[in-house]
């Protein structure tokens, strides 16, 4: 056990060079891939996620420490499916038509990566329609909009809208988030879920995905 | 009212005050969702000679241009990075045409939107020639100072002063960060508070320093962290609040009233600059311009 807290705290730290070995040692001592997976690296994770959306870390410490779960995977991965440690899920992910913004979108998908989900990150300028064809083909549960620009808000009740239109509002959930982007902004265009910041977005994904 | 630098008033006040919201006015006369907001300096610069004369109407001293992303980066991402110089010839003259020598035209400097290596992919260097040419540009085209603002990485901010105070050497550089507050205080998403903020942007070479695109509640207080850790002018500018929808547009809730209401207390923290970002209008700018006892 000791050997898995330690490696939660590097991947805290954003050691990479320790993340890497720690994930080896582990290994070496015969710890399940799943238990290293849940114990180690995603424990460090969560905790990297409470700390930021306390802003007890900021910005630089996350990517660090995103940098060193990054390490701590390229070791673990060959291993984890032989265990079959499962995602926690899959979401869909991307930043709204006519928004060309990408650094918020990204911390959420690696605090979302981090946290033990598959993302399919459809980048930048999306629209509505594809993000309901990739929720359709990837069988993904959740939808999480990202807009920074306050005129490209309103693209984010398109996808809604287009969701009730054919017949998948509630079994798809839409997560809302960005800098403009309040929970009166989220009620009121019906989306499922609002993260104030990236930590509370992965937390809202989390709750939409136990009720799915 | 250029005749006057605008440095000497700074320094000597009383406080100068600043325009409110551009892009908010863009939006509002139909700007294009998703495009750059620069492409407006090159197709409809009687745009912004329109909004530049509602802030002057209003009481504004200093005018910004509509340059806030005309770096290589931003620029590039919607094909205009050759354009760059002719977009910021074109923003400060639609400004000068509205408001002639009756108000200083602020060359507005944004952040690359890129994270600088070794956190993101964007090399230092590059960013400080871009920032570099954006401020000869604006200089050339005659603005009467720059305004470096809405950082949150301070090696960022800091290239973007240096660059400027280099390739405009006789221009004042107005350096401001967006701060949020916490439970240990002011920080921008990056970790920079306003005390190393202070004392980085004036080793730097800015002329005044202080916060923009935040929460008004804020202000005086990040005013007065400025004020311990500096000798500069301090420069504020908040949002109107933070926007929700109703009937499908966007509403800033702050009123004029409201951000008016804490004029006194900004001058009183030492502010020597209050304009409006996000969401604030030539009424706001009217609000703060009775508040400062511009009343005639």
């Amino acid at each position: 056990m000791d050997l898995l807290n330690q490696l939660a705290e590097d991947l805290r730290l954003g050691e990479d060079d320790a993340v890497r070995a720690g994930t080896q040692a582990a290994l070496a001592a015969g710890v399940a891939p799943g238990e290293i997976l849940r114990e180690g690296l995603l424990a460090g994770m969560a905790v990297v996620g409470e700390e930021f959306g306390r802003r007890e870390i900021f910005l630089p410490d996350v990517l660090l420490a995103a940098r060193a779960m990054q390490a701590g995977m390229e070791i673990l991965k060959p291993h984890l499916a032989s265990d079959g440690a499962p995602p926690a899920g899959r979401v869909v992910l991307g930043t709204v038509q006519g928004d060309l913004h990408d650094i918020g979108k990204n911390l959420v998908g690696i605090l979302l990566r981090g946290a033990g989900w598959e993302v399919i990150d459809l980048g930048t300028d999306v629209p509505a329609a594809r993000f309901l064809e990739a929720a359709e083909s990837s069988g993904a549960r959740v939808i999480g909009l990202s807009a920074l620009l306050t005129t490209t808000m309103p693209r984010m009740a398109e996808v809604v809208a287009l969701l009730r239109e054919r017949g998948l509002a509630g079994r798809v959930k839409v997560v809302v988030g960005g800098a403009p982007v309040t929970q009166a902004f989220a009620d009121e265009i019906g989306a499922d879920g609002w993260g104030f910041d990236a930590e509370s977005a992965v937390r809202s994904v989390k709750t939409l995905m136990e009720s799915v | 009212m250029s005749v006057e630098p605008f440095l000497e008033r700074l320094q000597r006040g009383p406080a100068i005050l600043g325009d409110g919201a551009w892009g908010t006015m863009l939006f509002a006369r139909g700007l294009p969702t998703g495009d750059a907001p620069e492409r407006v300096c090159l197709e409809r610069p009687e745009l912004l000679t329109e909004i530049a004369a509602l802030y002057l109407e209003a009481g504004a001293e200093v005018v910004t241009t509509n340059t806030f992303g005309a770096n290589p980066e931003r620029l590039g991402l919607h094909g205009l990075g050759p354009d760059l110089e002719e977009i910021c010839r074109a923003a400060v003259s639609a400004v000068r045409r509205a408001v002639g020598e009756r108000a200083w035209i602020s060359g507005s400097i944004g952040p690359t939107g890129v994270l600088l290596s070794p956190l993101g992919s964007l090399d230092p260097s590059v960013a400080r020639a871009g920032f570099a040419r954006q401020a000869a540009a604006l200089a050339a085209a005659g603005a009467d100072l720059l305004c470096v603002e809405t950082m949150t990485d301070l090696a960022e901010a800091e290239l973007a002063v240096r660059a400027a105070r280099e390739a405009a050497p006789a221009l004042p550089v107005v350096a401001t960060m967006s701060f949020e507050a916490t439970r240990r205080g002011f920080f921008t998403v990056m970790g920079v508070t306003p005390a190393k903020a202070a004392a980085r942007l004036e080793a730097a070479g800015a002329s005044a320093v202080g916060a923009n695109c935040g929460d008004g509640d804020t202000m005086a207080g990040i005013a007065r962290e400025f004020r311990a850790h500096c000798a500069l002018p301090i420069a504020v500018r908040p949002n109107a609040g933070l926007p929700t929808i109703a009937s499908g547009a966007l509403v800033y809730p702050e009123t004029p009233e409201a951000m008016a209401a804490r004029v006194p207390g900004l001058l009183e923290a030492g502010v020597a600059l209050v304009g409006g970002c996000c969401g604030t209008t030539p009424e706001h700018v009217r609000a703060l311009w009775e508040a400062l006892g511009r009343k005639v």
